[in-house]
């Protein structure tokens, strides 16, 4: 596997505008005989659409839901960061890029995340064109919060909707460009494979997720930008139909999966209330900027909150972590929530959650001002607890939130296998082994609407395509039938088990021994465990109806098939990955502080893996790239 | 420790968008409170699934939270259930006692054929949006984002209308299946911005016909599509379109 990451050479600064200069172009009068496939509808993929819709390339985009408009970038509430420094509080380039590549855990590219960096505040212009509504100050000017632990107040915010609005923005953009005949759209489609021709990716298949029919798609160039893998563990913030579907098959055609183990756990979510729960729900971690963090310092002290004095409080965070306190990274602050349960001191019915309290915030600013910034978080929080957090602490424990790893993309965002190109949160990305807050939306609209318009038409100038292809060729009827016998398969066992319970057979697993701490006794029960459940999922597997129309159960159930093995994937890399960064702590590296203890010397790469196939085991070779730092110092992350 | 009810439940299945539909009739044991409607129905399924005499019901949900517009039930006769500024999917089952019936319907409106059973295909909603619901910028053009001031009055409110979702339950509650809340919204959000007043005339004129073309009815004033809405969207917006679209479609007129 060619893992060359072409990054251009020269000063940081300079790298994407010397590529730039050098990269071929496709003539305006010649984009509008190139077709180009887009895959996924949210923030990368819309913005990355409209971008090429409008550069003149006819475009063929699929969703899976009913409309481009609700994909899950939908959700993100926060905010999205840019180095604009209108606040003038310091902000540059440089520090943006700096404190992306330093919350990573120096697990990034050098190159791209400075590229993320450098595009920020292009994108500000953009969705502010566009007519999304930020914040702004009295002046008309636009506000700014500080966010995720960042020194720095960058965060351009709408409310507690910035994905939606920042969605819109690009979904109203590809609009556009269906009214103007550039983009043809295809919803209620989900993609089943990839098809390869001469080792470039020229056409998908995809079923018509109404009728059932089988469907086949030929373009130049096929942009995946199909979202993460979180729904692994079941219960995640992701949306329900949110799934690793598209990105894996695009594996087992060659694409290398790099750094699966990546997996963000948000530390301000709703617990667990019962077995019946389908998702779990974040609360914005800006909460965290007025909102203490606490656990009763007795684990048998089960007084009502409000009636546990300040002495008899745990304020670990603030405790542990004197220059940050509450607002730790996320992967700090929700490793010390596990830990202070697993010690015995959580809260709750389940014992598997933390305080988050208001009330000193309260008292000091008043509940109007509290109510202004948090109203509709608090709303929402009443809503699905029955609990007023004006009233008494909200209770908050971590949940799976997005991951990091994805298809291994090189600098122009291509993955190893040619004219496949991966955007957004389904490529490995910029955010090495942990992602900082306000990041995924600037990098998906980073990606959709300043990278792929290029480096895709530099793809296109500089390859000589086979014209005379067709959708009967012998690798779309591969494609075709293989997606359909993987349906019938499904149909055809019927078993005793639902989809659903072997879904949350699997998240318990990852949960359990693949999810905030993890150690080698836990990933490799969890591979064998999992080794089984597929096992079991092939014999047993209960999937109602039939494939020739609306079935929502077989749909999940294909999703599922691809978790049963990408979970495998995800415990093996752990596993092999032998050190702890970011996100992912492996108990037998820590710092005495209990923080993650990084090995630079064996592990400062890369891990792309390649598919070898399905025999019990799954069989994944594994590649690496070398990860060269010539501008920023390796330094142990310390938030004391 | 928290309560568990028993949920009669009349829901309405539907094979396909020419075949005849029904109520049919189910009892869910053991409905925990703490249960999002959503996850009442996952439950529901899980039954029938495991009976295997027939197939689940099928209904759109992605997110869970209230946010991405895909949730879309009528709840004893209301759109989204009797939850003021709530989705159904963010209902919860607490609102409900022991032994309670609920009737679970689709999103009906002529523009909102049924796909089965509570599926309904929304398209329409994106053809509005497709005949001018944008501003027209493309990417790289945009001018630095702070050299257009925008009075922080004017930026609310256009957030306010912009916080629309795309659910269509201002369309299952008007009687006349009227679409004027959610195109009047997009109106009422670019119109009023800097940015969006170059196209105002055009693109009101475009939407309100494209909405017409649907097969939506047209606005009556009953208001019921303001209740129903889970962002709270107020039908000051249809007010505002009336007021552009006369302006819009006469402008030229005179002279």
């Amino acid at each position: 596997m060619n893992l060359d990451p072409k990054v251009p050479s020269g000063p940081l600064k300079d790298k994407w505008s010397k590529h730039l200069n050098d990269i071929q172009l496709v003539a305006p009068n010649n984009k509008r005989k190139h077709d180009i496939i887009v895959v996924g509808t949210g923030l990368a993929g819309g913005s990355a659409a409209a971008s090429l819709a409008e550069l003149g390339y006819n475009v063929k985009s699929f969703c899976i839901q009913d409309s481009a408009r609700r994909a899950h970038s939908i959700a993100a509430q926060g905010g999205i960061n840019a180095a604009k420094n209108y606040p003038n509080d310091g902000d540059t380039v440089w520090r943006l890029f700096y404190d992306t590549i330093k919350g990573g855990d120096y697990r990034s590219r050098e190159s791209n995340t400075y590229r993320l960096a450098q595009n920020s505040n292009e994108i500000i212009d953009q969705a502010v064109a566009q007519g999304v509504p930020f914040a702004r100050e009295y002046g008309g000017l636009l506000a700014n919060r500080s966010f995720g632990g960042a020194q720095v107040s960058r965060t351009f915010y709408a409310r507690g909707q910035t994905g939606q609005q920042l969605m819109l923005g690009a979904y109203q953009a590809m609009m556009r460009q269906v009214h103007e005949g550039k983009i043809e759209m295809h919803t209620r489609h989900e993609m089943l494979d990839l098809v390869k021709i001469d080792g470039k990716a020229r056409g998908i298949i995809t079923r018509d997720l109404v009728s059932g029919e089988i469907q086949r798609w030929m373009a130049d160039a096929v942009v995946l930008a199909s979202g993460g893998y979180g729904n692994a563990f079941y219960l995640s913030t992701n949306a329900k139909n949110s799934n690793v579907t598209a990105a894996w098959r695009c594996h087992k055609r060659g694409a290398g999966f790099a750094n699966p183990c990546y997996v963000q756990i948000h530390p301000t979510c709703i617990p667990v209330s019962g077995d019946y729960q389908s998702k779990l729900t974040l609360m914005s971690e800006s909460l965290r900027n007025d909102g203490r963090v606490w656990v009763p310092e007795d684990k048998d002290d089960d007084r009502h909150p409000n009636d546990i004095p300040e002495e008899d409080r745990y304020y670990y965070l603030e405790e542990k972590y004197p220059a940050f306190g509450n607002l730790v990274p996320r992967d700090v602050a929700s490793r010390n929530a596990k830990l202070v349960c697993d010690d015995g001191m959580g809260v709750g019915p389940t014992g598997r959650a933390v305080y988050l309290d208001f009330a000193d915030a309260i008292e000091r600013d008043g509940r109007d001002t509290i109510s202004d910034k948090y109203g509709n978080l608090f709303e929402m929080y009443e809503n699905i607890t029955g609990e007023n957090p004006y009233e008494e602490p909200m209770k908050i424990f971590p949940a799976v939130h997005y991951t990091m790893g994805g298809l291994w993309v090189d600098y122009n965002l291509q993955s190893n296998i040619p004219g496949l190109f991966v955007a957004g949160e389904a490529n490995f990305s910029d955010h090495g082994a942990n992602r900082l807050g306000a990041s995924a939306l600037m990098q998906g609209l980073s990606d959709g609407y300043f990278i792929i318009p290029y480096t895709v038409g530099n793809y296109i100038a500089s390859n000589e395509l086979d014209d005379d292809v067709t959708k009967g060729h012998e690798a779309f009827d591969e494609a075709a039938e293989n997606a359909q016998n993987h349906i019938d398969e499904l149909l055809n066992v019927d078993g005793d088990k639902s989809v659903v319970e072997f879904h949350r057979e699997l998240g318990q697993i990852m949960w359990d021994k693949v999810g905030i701490s993890r150690n080698e006794e836990g990933l490799k029960e969890a591979i064998s465990e999992i080794q089984d459940l597929r096992e079991e999922f092939w014999n047993n597997v209960r999937v109602p109806g039939e494939s020739s129309n609306y079935n929502k159960y077989l749909e999940f159930a294909g999703r599922v098939a691809d978790f049963l093995e990408l979970g495998e994937l995800m415990a093996k890399d752990a596993l092999h990955r032998d050190e702890s960064c970011g996100c992912h702590l492996r108990a037998e590296h820590q710092t005495e502080e209990g923080e993650a203890l990084r090995n630079d010397e064996d592990y400062s790469y890369v891990a792309a893996w390649e598919y070898q196939g399905v025999n019990g085991e799954l069989q994944e070779e594994l590649h690496k790239e070398d990860l060269e730092f010539d501008f920023v110092e390796l330094k142990q992350r310390s938030y004391k | 420790m928290s309560k568990e009810m028993t949920i009669h439940l009349k829901i309405w299945r539907q094979d396909g968008p020419d075949q005849p539909g029904e109520l049919v009739d189910y009892t869910l044991d053991n409905v925990n409170e703490h249960m999002s409607f959503l996850e009442m129905l996952d439950v529901l399924n899980e039954q029938i699934v495991a009976k295997g005499e027939e197939e689940p019901v099928e209904f759109d949900y992605d997110c869970r939270e209230g946010i991405c517009g895909s949730c879309n039930l009528v709840i004893n006769g209301q759109a989204h259930g009797p939850k003021a500024m709530t989705c159904s999917c963010q209902l919860h089952m607490r609102n409900y006692e022991d032994g309670d019936t609920i009737v679970v319907e689709p999103f009906r409106a002529k523009a909102f054929p049924v796909i089965k059973d509570l599926v309904v295909d929304r398209s329409a909603f994106d053809r509005i949006i497709e005949a001018g619901g944008y501003v027209s910028v493309k990417t790289g053009s945009a001018p630095e984002a702070n050299s257009i001031p925008v009075e922080k009055s004017t930026a609310d409110t256009a957030f306010d209308y912009a916080t629309c979702i795309g659910c269509g339950a201002c369309v299952a509650a008007c009687p006349n299946g009227s679409a004027s809340l959610f195109t009047g919204a997009k109106l009422a959000h670019l119109n009023r911005l800097p940015q969006g007043k170059p196209e105002k005339d055009e693109r009101t004129v475009a939407m309100v016909e494209q909405m017409e073309e649907e097969g939506f009815g047209d606005c009556s004033n009953y208001a019921e599509c303001e209740a129903v809405c889970p962002k709270g969207i107020s039908i000051s917006a249809i007010a505002e379109m009336r007021r552009n679209y006369m302006s819009a479609a006469f402008a030229g007129e005179e002279a």
